[in-house]
């Protein structure tokens, strides 16, 4: 299985795990685990997504994200997971 | 997967710099050699446009998928003086013209390897390379040279010193910016991603990917969290930092070599800063306890941290190779400019920092008026301490002409903007003129 993980950071409002859901549904991306908490007000989740399907179009998924990210004013990434598990694990 | 290991990464390249510095393709020209300068030229555009045509598309690719920033996308050649031995001055004129234009084709950042390996003795066509630098450093943009001059094994070539000296003269008469392109080196390395020194050894592959790391953000913030503490909590804290950022470049320079279906050479540990504030190796001494770099404790502070990179980046990789240490270019450096102006930081300590360190005296502008022989004896000095401590320098330096003490010179882009530095103005050329070779110290002799 191929995964990424999705990390939202902003200010808190309405709909923005409903705008990132309905990106990755819309995308065929699997969601395997989210993690959720407000820090100091800001928002702040991570989700573990299955990318196995639709690894040819990362990149596409990405830049949706991003715009999505844009329309709720708050910063969206998606990386590959291995960079976190090879800075972390040996 | 724990929540605090994927802030902890994100925060690294959002907010400290993080990036992998380069990742270079090392390319053999070797079987390019034609009968002469044109024809080399031709195969050697051919084969480096066939090797590297993705290597830029590759690597942007890689940036997106771990949100990782690539800085560079560079290659390494052949040193072209062993390509030029049946070749006359227009040949290989016309050769490197081949490489600036198959760098911009690819479009990659740089390519290195307009280079002569001279530490014993010289061909006439290392001469004639050398002899071209300031045609070739000016009509080029993407090329990048270097001269190795000195080693353990073989001593100090004198000859090449005065030699050396007087073309960095010649080439700044032209254009300065040209000598932010030339690297004279003791004890250079065959596998080095980092410009202006590297070239791809014969040694080596056919290809390789060879990947340089940075991030000096990153362990001056790691160690603001341990303000206070004992010098031992600090070189342990760089070593676990280390471990991280050497990870990544790991990661990176694996996948874009199986992405292109070559071998991964080397990850070169250092610790490269760029012009931006918070990019600094200056500021990493300075949280070490320094008031500004170049102060009394500045080279053993440099001593830890180099160590301690090593020894951190040493356990994260697979193979390590290239430079691996702290840069410490004075242009490249917000910190290191900061203390060039206050007048704290001077060549003589630079000088002392290099011996615990890689590189050199690097990316230091100096007045126009400075003498080819000081220049030379400022390489012989660099060549010394390369030489008798078994490990590579370098010296970078650029006579500004009509420039002097109190002037600055901008660069541009990452080689940055550098205060003309006062040199001592007594005499060295009796010395310089004596030409010859100094002998290999008496511990290189091993077997």
């Amino acid at each position: 299985m191929k995964r990424a993980v999705v990390t939202v950071i902003g200010n808190d409002r309405p709909g923005i795990i409903a705008g990132v859901s309905k990106t990755l549904a819309d995308n065929q991306a699997n969601i395997l685990d989210v993690a959720q908490t407000l820090m100091d007000k800001i928002f702040t989740m991570s989700m573990l997504i299955d990318i196995t399907e639709i690894d040819a179009k990362f990149s596409n998924l990405q830049v949706e994200l991003t715009k999505v990210g844009q329309k709720l004013g708050v910063s969206i990434q998606i990386q590959r997971e291995e960079i976190f598990n090879s800075m972390s694990k040996i | 997967m724990d929540i605090n290991k994927i802030n902890e990464t994100i925060q690294m390249i959002s907010e400290e710099h993080f990036d992998i510095r380069t990742v270079t393709m090392g390319i053999s020209l070797l079987d390019c050699i034609g009968g002469d300068g044109q024809r080399t030229a031709e195969k050697v555009h051919r084969k480096i446009v066939d090797k590297a045509g993705k290597l830029v598309e590759t690597a942007q690719q890689l940036e997106r998928d771990f949100g990782v920033p690539i800085v560079n996308k560079r290659i390494s050649v052949t040193p072209v003086s062993l390509l030029a031995g049946n070749t006359d001055y227009d040949g290989l004129i016309k050769i490197a013209r081949a490489l600036d234009q198959a760098a911009a084709d690819v479009g990659v950042d740089f390519l290195g390897g307009y280079s002569a390996l001279i530490q014993k003795g010289s061909t006439p066509t290392e001469k004639m390379l050398i002899d071209s630098l300031p045609e070739v450093l000016s009509t080029t943009k993407l090329l990048m040279s270097s001269i190795n001059i000195a080693s353990t094994k073989a001593g100090i070539n004198l000859n090449a010193v005065g030699k050396t000296g007087r073309t960095i003269k010649r080439i700044s008469e032209v254009d300065p910016l040209g000598n932010a392109k030339l690297v004279v080196f003791a004890n250079a390395v065959e596998d080095n991603p980092f410009m202006a020194g590297a070239f791809h050894g014969v040694s080596e592959d056919d290809a390789v990917i060879n990947v340089g790391v940075s991030g000096p953000g990153v362990v001056k913030r790691a160690l603001e969290t341990v303000r206070d503490r004992s010098i031992d909590v600090v070189a342990e804290k760089i070593k676990t930092t280390a471990f991280k950022i050497t990870r990544i470049g790991q990661l990176i320079g694996g996948l874009t070599a199986k992405k292109l279906g070559l071998p991964f050479g080397i990850v070169d540990l250092s610790l490269a800063p760029t012009p931006a504030r918070g990019d600094s190796v200056a500021e990493v001494l300075e949280e070490i306890g320094l008031e500004q770099v170049g102060t009394h404790g500045t080279t053993a502070a440099l001593m830890l941290l180099n160590d301690a990179i090593k020894k951190g980046g040493v356990m994260a990789s697979q193979r390590v190779g290239g430079l691996s240490g702290a840069f410490i270019p004075v242009s490249e450096d917000a910190g290191m400019i900061d203390a060039t102006v206050a007048g704290t930081l001077s060549i003589s300590k630079l000088e002392a920092m290099t011996s615990v360190c890689s590189v050199g005296l690097d990316m230091i502008a100096i007045p126009g008026n400075t003498p080819a022989s000081t220049i030379s004896a400022m390489i012989a000095d660099e060549a010394a301490i390369g030489v008798q401590n078994n490990k590579t320098t370098a010296v970078r330096v650029i006579p500004v002409p009509g420039k002097s003490v109190g002037d600055s010179i901008d660069f541009g882009g990452l080689l940055g903007r550098a205060p003309i530095m006062p040199v001592i103005e007594k005499s060295s050329t009796a010395f310089i003129n004596r030409g010859g070779h100094i002998p290999a110290p008496i511990h290189s002799f091993k077997n």
